[in-house]
């Protein structure tokens, strides 16, 4: 999963701290495993200085960090064509995917649109497995259906989620 | 993608059931030997969408144009006609004449437009041979497997020909081989003869089958290779 494309879309709800951000990160994405503050300071360091956030304002307190983040122009068309591009099909995306679609309802982006052209990449590395599969031979055959079945398992995830995005855009939006 | 002339043409159709519409707005193209996935939720609209790409249900508004000629501006006969010769169908479960034989059902749409018995039998042999269920040729229905009484549907369905081939959920009722068997053998088929095939489906292995796909939503269609 893409950290720096996750905090800036958290980025696009609004202008956080540091901190900020890596607490939203943890309660929506980070479940088992929790960003360190290390991650985001240097992920936020990075965006700085590719120009995709700015610092809005520096607030004294105590500890190293109390800059206060705000995502620009460019940051917004950066997360945009993330969510907009499909991931390259392959086992086990659902965190990515489920990243994305939360990321898509809080920045009021169609997520529908979004797993349509995920859903599209699958069936087109699906389309190319059946075609190795029908002109191979048993080992190609099997080698082959064991990557459908799990490309196959994803889809049905997409399907779900479609049908649950109301449900999940009330959630998110709290 | 052809940039030829669709084969069937549906433009801006509705159709509702009472206060419900089944089809919002849907348009869909499919050309000559192309074989199209139609996928979404159920109840989405994708077996309506078929009825009235196939001229079983009339559109509340909207056209389908079948080879430039509008299906709803046919008489009942002509469309009816049309059914028997140029448009082959396969369902979920396969739903063949029990009282018949394997051959006979497979002869059936044959003998329908006129073709003599014992011609119309030799075809139908022919197709249970391609469609690897020549064996089960003098057997009546209720006594094959699920798999093999969906290939001789199938062989049904292409005995004729037709230039449009739809199929609704047509491995639905088999497991994995036998479904993947049904749509290697409907496909190859079907792009042997160059007919074109509507697949419902919403099973992500049988529409990798398929050329292209479509998605039906809320009775509207989402063609994301732009082919509309």
């Amino acid at each position: 999963m893409s950290i720096g494309h996750t905090l800036l879309g958290l980025l696009e709800t609004g202008p956080r701290h540091g901190y900020d951000l890596k607490r939203a990160f943890d309660e929506r994405f980070g479940h088992d495993r929790p960003l360190h503050y290390g991650q985001v300071y240097s992920t936020m360091s990075r965006l700085l200085k590719n120009g995709l956030v700015e610092v809005e304002g520096i607030e004294p307190g105590e500890g190293p960090e109390r800059k206060r983040y705000a995502i620009t122009d460019a940051g917004i068309t950066d997360v945009a064509a993330w969510l907009g591009r499909a991931e390259k099909p392959e086992p086990y995306l659902q965190s990515t995917l489920y990243t994305k679609v939360v990321l898509a309802l809080l920045t009021g982006r169609d997520a529908a649109e979004l797993l349509d052209v995920q859903r599209s990449e699958h069936l087109r590395l699906m389309r190319e497995l059946t075609r190795r599969k029908k002109s191979g031979d048993l080992a190609d055959q099997l080698i082959c259906d064991h990557a459908l079945f799990h490309l196959e398992a994803d889809l049905r995830w997409l399907e779900l989620t479609a049908a649950r995005l109301d449900q999940l855009a009330r959630e998110v939006r709290g | 993608m052809t940039t030829a002339e669709p084969l069937l043409h549906a433009a801006d159709l509705r159709k509702s059931y009472g206060p419900t519409p089944a089809l919002d707005g849907a348009s869909f193209a499919v050309h000559p030997g192309e074989v199209v996935a139609v996928m979404g939720p159920s109840g989405s609209g994708k077996s309506t969408l078929l009825h009235c790409l196939a001229g079983i249900v009339r559109p509340d508004s909207g056209t389908v144009h079948y080879r430039g000629r509008e299906l709803s501006a046919m008489p009942d006969t002509e469309r009816s006609a049309l059914r028997r010769s140029e448009f082959g169908f396969v369902f979920q479960f396969g739903q063949l004449v029990p009282e018949l034989t394997c051959v006979e059902n497979v002869a059936l749409p044959l003998r329908l437009t006129g073709v003599a018995r014992k011609e119309a039998e030799a075809r139908a042999v022919e197709w249970l041979e391609r469609l690897e269920v020549e064996d089960v040729g003098r057997h009546r229905p209720g006594q094959v497997s699920g798999g093999q009484g969906q290939r001789v549907a199938v062989a049904r369905a292409l005995v004729t020909t037709p230039r449009v081939v739809f199929a609704d959920e047509p491995t639905g009722a088999l497991d994995s081989l036998n479904g993947e068997r049904v749509m290697r053998l409907l496909t190859d088929a079907a792009h042997d003869t160059r007919a074109a095939v509507v697949l419902v489906t919403h099973e992500a292995r049988v529409a990798a089958y398929s050329d292209r796909e479509i998605v039906v939503r809320d009775g509207r269609v989402r063609d994301l290779a732009g082919t509309i």
